[in-house]
């Protein structure tokens, strides 16, 4: 019982975390696009330049998201809390 | 991978792809698979790249030169734009950094089965991860590195008086000299957060990608797995859409893969400029 319950959480808690992670980059990839646009079209000499810049950006935005991913796959596959409740 | 003879549930396909191929236990654990597969990887790129300097012409280059020069050209370009200090060690930890860094990624690439599978069946290993950067302990070793090279050019740049003194003034600026003891505590604080998040996490960001995209391979996997091994339920229309959702996947792969090669590459600029600037 104490088992279905802690899995039932955990996936609950891994579907939270990919989902909140893919919001939050989905909003900043947005916004990030859209100011790209209006700076190559305020300058189109700059695209290159402006075009590596935003995949900079664009890495630094995919962390966290990737980390919290990360984290889910390690507790739907790997769970490291599991072994409390199977007795060791 | 079958763990005896019959077909694996899905949840133990899964969980055998995720260990790595480790002797020792506790501290003392080695993952051999990933000191292996980075070493061969090193070797191997690195070795060519040295062969296509050592056979340069100044004349018409070769087609390999060729390649081998665009690359350096480009990541030579990024560092003289960001870095403004004056090093002979940038660049070519920078091309080391890319180059490698992208090369253990591509390993990705390879059918997730493949390489476990000669490892089994030729040297009779039970299991092996392919990806040296899907385990967080080479990711680390590469950040750790990058950091103590920070606190070295910070050290050689500014001199040991000239570090200490930024640590405690740096954000918060005073003349006063009462203001100044007050904002010491909180500069050095907000220094350590600063300082301990670089490494942190450029190796999780790296990891944080490499291992979702190796985990959503095995998945993806697992639907071919369904219309063969017959343990999950059967259905001829999943070894089609394994095959549509691999190659799908594996194409904005190759896009993250290099991405995030890139951004290690350019974030090691960044801290190795911002360590030997003073205000």
């Amino acid at each position: 019982m104490e088992l279905a319950l802690f899995l039932g959480n955990t996936q609950i808690a891994a579907a939270l975390l990919i989902g909140m992670g893919a919001l939050g980059t989905a909003i900043g990839f947005g916004i990030l696009g859209g100011r790209f646009l209006e700076s190559v079209a305020r300058q189109p000499e700059l695209l290159n330049t402006q075009r590596v810049n935003m995949f900079i950006v664009a890495g630094l935005l995919d962390a966290f998201t990737a980390i919290a991913t990360a984290i889910a796959i390690l507790l739907l596959y790997a769970n490291p809390l599991v072994s409390q409740i199977r007795g060791g | 991978m079958a763990s005896g003879s019959a077909a694996p549930t899905a949840n133990e396909y899964i969980s055998h792809h995720l260990v790595n191929h480790h002797v020792g236990h506790g501290f003392w654990t080695f993952h051999l698979d990933t000191l292996i597969m980075s070493g061969l990887v090193g070797i191997v790129v690195f070795g060519l790249m040295a062969w296509a300097a050592r056979n340069a012409t100044a004349g018409v280059p070769g087609k390999f030169q060729a390649f081998v020069e665009i690359v350096l050209g480009m990541v030579d370009q990024q560092c003289r734009d960001t870095f403004h200090g004056k090093s002979e060690l940038v660049t070519p930890l920078a091309i080391t950094v890319f180059v490698w860094v992208f090369c253990m990624n591509a390993l990705d690439l390879i059918p997730v089965d493949f390489i476990p599978w000669i490892m089994h069946n030729v040297f009779g290993v039970e299991h092996w991860k392919a990806v040296p950067t899907t385990d967080p302990n080479a990711t680390f070793a590469m950040s750790l590195t990058v950091f103590a090279l920070i606190l070295i050019f910070n050290v050689k740049f500014k001199g040991v008086g000239g570090f200490v003194h930024e640590i405690f003034t740096a954000p918060f600026h005073s003349d006063n000299i009462l203001l100044q003891i007050v904002f010491a505590p909180i500069n050095l604080v907000l220094r350590f957060v600063e300082e301990l998040a670089k490494p942190v996490s450029l190796a999780l960001r790296l990891f944080g990608n490499m291992f979702a995209g190796e985990v959503l391979f095995i998945l993806m996997v697992l639907l071919a797995g369904a219309w063969t091994w017959q343990s999950i339920g059967t259905s001829s229309l999943s070894m089609i859409g394994h095959v549509v959702l691999s190659l799908g996947w594996g194409i904005f792969h190759i896009l993250i893969i290099t991405l995030q090669a890139f951004i290690f590459m350019m974030l090691t600029i960044v801290y190795m400029s911002l360590a030997s600037e003073s205000h």
